[in-house]
């Protein structure tokens, strides 16, 4: 017996090594992204002079924000780069630049913003009334509907991207923010996820409720949506971490670079300002990670929900 | 019926009619004056070389990156189901990067992979050469990585909720009757676990054509040749305004999903069964 207890500890303990390692590996970029934020432009050009290299040439003369105590000699650069967990000195100068003087940054995380937001609540409300339908009123011409829906969930970028575009040039709303805003709002991921959950509502407590004379409206807004909060709010983190790192959409449907949003200028700023492109990677993902404090419970439901797709 | 026409029109107007403007486009030989040529237009895409390198890029990871990204976090799952310490704040540490946008991470991953990089020092370290992580076959790689970085915690989770469901009473059974873990595993939490598995390769397959933002943000419009995907394909054609090729791409990679997801579908309802029986 107690042999077996041993051998059991240390069967727990590998265990519990091989997950430690496992985890904290995962976390690493990220909090090598924010540790490093806080460096020094010297301490920052000195650990990676080597990958963004137009750094080790003097361009200060072109950066207006550069500290002008930094010294004016061409500052040390190590050989090859080491990616460092603590800054020497610790230093706010970074955020002060990005939030303070230089309306660029925000100006793009500001059309982030007016991009994701408008997504994410319009995706709800239509989605929340749709799988409303897809659960009160099933038929066999609905589901075969809901598959179409499903099957539209699951169709790469690559093949709806070519209709929306078409369709922003008809409505003549291509290169404005409408052309990327609109097909996000009628993405069917929402309907799936919302379907799934009102679907495990017990018809019960509907019926109940027509019962007592209540419209299909009032069932509709006084039972299932608020029966539906948590499932709401899953889908609205999982949609919003989507659209928060979108790519592709703006690179086709927006030419004009100063809507871009964030997620697709920072792979633009990466050359030559790499102490501010920290900042404005943590900036950037300050939203998610918030979101994510508060919402994990939330977030892991949703996902749980979102498996097996026939049920 | 009220409920469902919002979401109807839209989808109507933004996905499906479209979709058919684009079929339509994929048959005839111009949008302007348009006379059918059946399947002239797709002979032609298979014989643009962009076209087939860059399908060729995307199959290759999505065969590869697939297959691992269903394996891995199966097992994590696995491990995190066991009895030790700390499980939900590892489960925590290993979603988070589902919650980080990829473009703010990119710096970190550019230093560690970077000819000088930290990687290759330690690889020099070792007494190996270094490798040019992005501009050879090793970005690949390196991509590999970053992709499953972001998308094993959602895997996983999906695995952790499904394993959750098995019931309890099975294993308790199997327990007396002297079943050891392995034989658990494979005989009941695989059979239970089929519909998951199908679920997140199906995701990881839709994930896995997402790529494109990791390689766009890591290496820009014209990476090295092996990670040019079908989207940087799409991307140059749509500045070029080529309907034509377009729409015969988008159609090509429409028919290749749904036969995959078909071949899915049938292979876990053909496991299934068989366990069943």
């Amino acid at each position: 017996m107690r042999k077996k207890g041993i051998s059991g500890l240390i069967k727990k303990g590998i265990l519990f090594t091989i997950a430690f390692l496992m985890a904290t590996s995962f976390l690493l970029p990220i909090i090598l992204t924010i540790s490093n934020s806080f460096m020094q432009e010297s301490e920052i050009t000195a650990n990676y002079g080597t990958v963004f290299e137009s750094l080790t040439e003097d361009d200060s003369a072109t950066s207006w924000y550069e500290d002008e105590r930094k010294p004016k000699k061409s500052p040390y650069v190590s050989e090859s780069a080491n990616l460092k967990l603590i800054p020497d000195m610790v230093t706010f100068r970074q955020y002060f630049t990005v939030l303070l003087q230089s309306p660029d940054y925000l100006l793009k995380f500001w059309n982030s913003v007016i991009l994701v937001v408008p997504i994410v609540a319009g995706q709800i409300f239509v989605a929340l009334a749709a799988a409303y339908c897809f659960t009160r009123f099933r038929s066999v011409k609905k589901d075969i509907l809901f598959f179409v829906y499903v099957i539209l969930m699951l169709m790469p970028y690559q093949v709806s991207l070519v209709p929306n575009f078409l369709v922003a040039k008809w409505l003549g709303i291509i290169n404005t923010k409408a052309a990327v805003i609109l097909p996000g709002v009628f993405s069917t991921f929402s309907v799936f996820l919302l379907t799934k959950f009102m679907r495990r509502i017990p018809t019960g407590l509907i019926e109940a409720a027509q019962l007592d004379g209540a419209t299909e409206w009032q069932i509709f807004t006084r039972i299932c949506v608020p029966l539906c909060k948590s499932a709401v709010a899953s889908t609205a983190i999982l949609v919003f971490i989507d659209y928060w790192n979108m790519v592709e959409q703006p690179l086709i449907l927006l030419s004009d670079q100063d809507s871009f949003p964030l997620s697709v200028f920072l792979a633009q700023i990466n050359n030559g300002e790499v102490g501010i492109a920290f900042a404005v990677a943590v900036v950037y993902m300050i939203p998610t990670i918030l979101i994510y404090l508060y919402g994990e419970e939330y977030l892991i439901d949703g996902i749980s929900y979102s498996g097996g797709i026939k049920g | 019926m009220i409920f469902l026409f919002p979401s109807l029109i839209g989808v109507g107007l933004f996905f499906v009619i479209p979709f058919f403007v684009v079929g339509f486009y994929s048959v005839v030989d111009s949008p302007f004056n348009p006379g059918f040529v059946g399947l002239g237009n797709f002979i032609s895409l298979l014989g643009n070389s962009a076209f087939l390198s860059a399908s060729r890029n995307t199959l290759i990871f999505s065969v590869t990156a697939v297959p691992l990204a269903v394996l891995l976090s199966l097992g994590m799952a696995v491990l995190l189901e066991q009895n030790i310490p700390m499980r939900s704040a590892f489960r925590t540490f290993i979603l988070t990067p589902l919650m980080v946008p990829i473009a703010s991470i990119v710096l970190v991953w550019q230093v560690f992979f970077h000819v000088n990089g930290s990687l290759n020092k330690f690889l020099m370290g070792m007494g190996y050469d270094r490798v040019d992580w992005f501009k050879s076959a090793g970005s690949y790689v390196m991509i590999l990585i970053l992709f499953l970085w972001k998308n094993l915690g959602y895997n996983m989770i999906l695995f952790m909720a499904a394993l959750n469901d098995i019931p309890k009473e099975l294993l308790e059974v199997a327990d007396l009757d002297g079943a050891g873990s392995m034989q658990k595993f494979l005989l009941i939490k695989l059979r239970y676990l089929s519909p998951t598995i199908l679920f997140v390769a199906l995701m990881s397959l839709v994930n896995s054509f997402k790529v494109f933002r990791e390689i766009y943000l890591l290496s820009g419009d014209y990476p090295y040749d092996t990670l040019y995907m079908l989207q940087h394909f799409m991307n140059n054609t749509f500045k070029n305004l080529e309907y034509q090729k377009l729409s015969t791409a988008a159609m090509f990679m429409f028919a290749v999903f749904v036969v995959t997801i078909g071949l899915l579908f049938f292979a876990e309802d053909r496991v299934g069964k068989d366990l069943e029986g």
